[in-house]
């Protein structure tokens, strides 16, 4: 028998929702507009259900389960605000802000608020170290556990177009899938090392430049913390001159060729700063190519004069 | 998919240590096809461990020329060498010694080893480094490096020393260790291995060959009535033995106490092809050493166990992955496997039955959550040893995406008499509830450490008594029952009855069947930092809750320990009380599940870190 639209009910917070089958939990909640935080999750790649921070209350199953993989079916009922799934999603929250840089993970702050997570709890963050990339799995020494153990690290910088700063990094898996069978097929990076080590590595570390990567920027589009990043918007972050307040975002098509990818361009003083495209879009699914994503600068090179506003001749 | 390869040479000696596994490289040196890459990327782990184990490390040109020969992305073969504790990724001294310092060998004086080795034989191998970009770690010179449990805790403190050989690895196991046994033992020389305390109240069935007869010979196996149970299970059939199996109620063995007779149904009855079974000989739990035993002194039991189940389950293929740090119970089973072969116990046809089945031996490389059913899957699949979500369980989707059976070592032996005898005889001994015997792995502060075999129901004061009791006039402090994901419990616990359901009723598990036994002179504190210690090295690193959990674990009780505490006890004590039901409810696998359990009950039922707060 075929699947008909409407052919899953289950209870979510006591109120029937109808899903479609093949619907994930996710989908009733949304269904039923309850608002469910979600970090690793994308729609236009597979669930990994790693950050667990969409967790949530499933009669008789002996853990939570996460919402944004495990796949509706008839008859459950889902408690998506019990006490369980609180303090879980707090301590994700908590765990990940003790750990990591969460400051331009843009729904990170309300969601803190949201849940009572205070990250402090487990004490100040450690200092940076650079040791990370050749740990090796396993035995490990632990230090004075006065500080909190972290992701800080310093940032990435071999090449003109983006930038890798780590100490950002919630190990999504985002960047990876993209960079692999969900989109690009490059498979120029990986996760590697184990446990707290775990780390978004090309082999050895190679520099990127040195590496299969063909900077489509795709990694930097799927990543939701800001570790992989445009060079100039951390140019101008580093430099303090980021301003949203000042910047225009347009949806364009890409001049270069025609598949017609749709861009999103955001500026700034006249200048690029950033190249995305709709995740949604029916074109690109939020991928794009390296002319699309990079290949913009000549449009500043011809940018209208600041003092006049006419374009240059 | 346009590969681009590591710029580096691999030596001769690289590249004859990855031919082993893959055979000699086309003429046109070409590379595979992207539906042949698919196949040879199972290969993977084995040949990064031909690499290690012949060459000492996995070099840059080494790992390059692994990945061209698999066509795979250098990038994907570096994050699987790079998840594995046996894979060195930096050059290293040829002979490594790898000194336990778990729990059993903690109370046996590991920390006074470690510190004798570190006055003579130089440091102990850096885990944490920093290398240039593009460039391997630097190179180690130590001699030496700490490891989690090797399954070898009745004769702690232990020691595995591994020998990078071009001609084939050398590599030994052993208990007691000292400077001395393992300076000889880097130096080239056989350890003798004394042998393991074997012992049972009631029928000797799991352990009726171990121990007794030659486990290299099939036709000593034979005169023990060996194959037996696969010639029953030829004439009942594979419904005939998948219900012997159910009606036997017998669960796994190996911590999650699934009932196995379901298991095999299922697999049975899956309409995908094909199917599988897997032997999961991967035993890392601390204080665990049970599997190591059947495997060592009963591989051919351990093989029949594994055709009848590929029988019942109408599989043509089984895997057995073995831990990599078991090389007695390798070379046991590498034997083994031949002399089934050659007598027709395994491959085309078996005993004339118009049955084809045939096993692979694969090695693990230092990974406990490979231990863990999907990451063992993903492991032989040559992915990192990340755990799936479930559902859907393996069963439907297991190895290779197929239907599968993946069972413990003794679990897969206790099915060998259900089907010879039938369900009914099983249930002569044990508990209605658990029926049958099953095997625990004594050891600590007790007088005869070694593997029992007891029928389930027995008492916990009957075993510490066949065991010996506790030696030198020393009074019981506590058990840890079920392994380091399992509990502690009190000397007031004695009559706790050793069965699933007993195990439930006490609030805690026989996991993996450790009962790790601590005298009234045993500091508890630095033992749980061993086991939050162990947790955090062992996290795969996949989710939130356990990646950085275990962490932050590791660091309250090391505040604790260290009297730097954050808050007052009180706030302390909340923390990890919040943090632990995180990891238990939110975490994806049973190693995040479980990393706080034994720490909670510890923390619960006495009192190891001193209350004032600083
Ligand atoms: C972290 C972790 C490690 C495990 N290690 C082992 C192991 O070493 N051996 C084993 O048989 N089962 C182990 N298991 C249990 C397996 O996932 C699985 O349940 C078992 O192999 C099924 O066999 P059984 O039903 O015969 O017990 C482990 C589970 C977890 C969560
Ligand atoms: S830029 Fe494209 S090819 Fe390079 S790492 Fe990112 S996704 Fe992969
Ligand atoms: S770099 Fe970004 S996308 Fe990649 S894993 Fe880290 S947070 Fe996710
Ligand atoms: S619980 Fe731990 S071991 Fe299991 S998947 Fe999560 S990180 Fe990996
Ligand atoms: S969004 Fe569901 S686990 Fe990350
Ligand atoms: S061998 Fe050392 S604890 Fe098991």
């Amino acid at each position: 028998m075929s699947a008909q639209p409407g052919d899953i009910e289950l209870q979510v917070d006591g109120r029937t929702v109808r899903v479609t089958s093949g619907a994930t939990l996710l989908d009733a909640c949304r269904a039923a507009a309850i608002d469910t935080p979600t970090f690793c999750w994308a729609e236009n790649l597979t669930p990994v259900n790693v950050c667990r921070i969409c967790v949530v209350e499933l009669a008789g199953a002996r853990t939570l389960v996460p919402a944004c993989s495990r796949k509706a079916e008839a008859g459950m009922q889902v408690l998506t605000d019990s006490a369980r799934v609180r303090t879980s999603r707090k301590l994700v929250l908590e765990l990940l802000g003790s750990s990591v840089d969460m400051s331009l993970a843009s729904d990170f702050a309300p969601l803190c608020k949201r849940y009572g997570a205070q990250p402090e709890r487990f004490g100040p963050r450690d200092t940076p170290s650079d040791h990370r990339d050749a740990s090796h799995a396993g035995h490990h020494e632990l230090g004075n556990a006065d500080k909190a153990a972290s992701m800080a690290q310093s940032v990435k910088i071999d090449n003109d177009l983006f930038v890798r700063d780590y100490s950002r990094c919630m190990l999504c898996y985002k960047c990876v899938e993209a960079c692999g069978s969900d989109a690009q097929h490059t498979f120029a990076i990986g996760v590697a090392g184990r446990g707290f080590d775990a780390r978004i590595s090309t082999e050895l570390d190679t520099p990127l430049s040195d590496s299969a990567c063909v900077f489509c920027g795709n990694c930097v589009g799927a990543c939701p913390t800001g570790a992989l990043m445009f060079k100039s918007e951390h140019d101008l972050r580093a430099a303090g001159e980021w301003d949203e307040s000042k910047q225009s975002v347009t949806d364009t098509i890409c001049p270069y060729c025609g598949v017609g990818c749709t861009l999103t361009l955001r500026v700034q003083a006249n200048r690029i700063v950033r190249v995305t495209s709709p995740s949604d879009n029916s074109v690109t699914a939020g991928h794009l190519c390296v002319k699309g994503r990079f290949g913009t600068a000549f449009v500043a090179d011809r940018a209208p004069d600041s003092g006049t506003g006419q374009p240059p001749t | 998919m346009d590969l681009r390869p590591i710029p580096v040479d691999p030596s001769d000696e690289e590249r004859r240590a990855v031919d082993s596994v893959l055979g000699a490289p086309p003429a046109d040196r070409a590379q595979p096809a992207p539906e042949t890459a698919r196949v040879l990327r199972t290969q993977l782990l084995p040949t990064l461990l031909a690499l290690q184990n012949r060459v000492g490390w996995v070099s840059p040109g080494g790992l390059g020329y692994a990945c061209s020969r698999l066509g795979l992305p250098p990038a994907e073969g570096y994050a699987v060498a790079s998840f594995y504790a046996l894979i060195s990724l930096g050059e290293r001294e040829r002979s490594f010694a790898h000194v336990c310092d778990d729990i059993a060998c903690q109370v046996a004086g590991a920390p006074a080893l470690c510190a004798q080795l570190e006055r003579e034989l130089g440091p102990a191998f850096q885990p944490s480094h920093r290398a240039e970009p593009g460039q391997a770690r630097p190179p180690s010179k130590a001699h030496w490096g700490h490891s989690p449990c090797l399954g070898l805790c009745e004769q702690a403190p232990a020691a595995l020393v591994t020998s990078a050989r071009t001609d084939g690895p050398r590599a030994q196991a052993f208990g007691s260790a000292s400077c001395a046994s393992i300076w000889r033992a880097l130096a080239g020389d056989e350890i003798q291995p004394r042998p393991v305390h074997l012992d049972s109240s009631g029928p000797r069935r799991l352990l009726a060959r171990a121990g007794r007869i030659d486990p290299t010979s099939i036709d000593a196996y034979l005169a023990q009535g060996g194959f037996a149970a696969l010639r029953r299970a030829f004439e009942i059939g594979a419904e005939g033995v998948q219900r012997e199996i159910t009606a036997s109620k017998l669960v796994g063995r190996g911590g999650a106490a699934f009932p196995t007779g379901r298991k095999w149904e299922a697999v049975a009855r899956a309409a995908a092809e094909p199917h599988f079974v897997v032997c999961n000989a991967d035993e890392s739990e601390p204080g665990t050493f049970k599997d190591r035993v059947l495997l060592e002194a009963d591989p051919f039991a351990v093989l029949e166990a594994m055709v009848v189940a590929g029988f019942a389950t109408k599989a043509g293929r089984g895997y057995l992955y073995l831990r990599g740090e078991y090389p007695r119970a390798a070379a046991h089973l590498e034997l083994a496997l031949v002399k089934a072969r050659e007598r027709g116990y395994l491959g085309r046809n078996i005993l004339d039955r118009g049955f084809d089945f045939d096993i692979e031996l694969r090695r693990g490389a230092g990974a406990y959550i490979c231990g863990e059913e999907t990451a063992l899957f993903a492991s032989i699949e040559g992915y990192r040893g990340e755990p799936r979500t479930k559902p859907p369980f393996p069963v439907e989707s297991g190895l290779f995406g197929k239907p599968t059976a993946v069972n413990n070592v003794e679990t897969l032996v206790a099915a060998l008499d259900i089907v010879r005898d039938g369900a009914a005889a099983y249930a002569a001994v044990g508990t209605a509830g658990s029926p049958g015997t099953k095997l625990f792995c004594v050891s600590g502060n007790i007088a005869r450490p070694g593997v029992y075999e007891v029928p389930f129901g027995t008492k916990l004061r009957a075993l510490l008594g066949l065991a010996g009791g506790i030696p030198g006039g020393r009074k019981l402090q506590a058990i840890l029952l079920g392994g380091a994901a399992g509990s502690f419990v009190g000397a007031n616990q004695l009559d706790l009855e050793l069965s699933f359901e007993g195990a439930r009723q006490a609030s805690a598990t026989l996991g993996s069947g450790v009962v790790f036994v601590l005298d009234d002179s045993v500091e508890l504190a630095p033992l749980l930092q061993r086991i939050a210690a162990f947790f955090r090295d062992e996290s795969c690193g996949q989710c939130v809750p356990c990646r950085v959990g275990t962490v932050r674990q590791e660091e309250l009780l090391g505040r604790l320990t260290r009297g730097i505490s954050l808050g007052s006890f009180e706030q302390e004590g909340n923390l990890f009380a919040e943090l632990s039901q995180a990891m238990r409810d939110a975490s994806i696998c049973g190693l995040g599940q479980t990393a706080s359990s034994a720490i909670e009950s510890a923390l619960k039922l006495f009192q190891p870190f001193s209350r004032k707060t600083p």
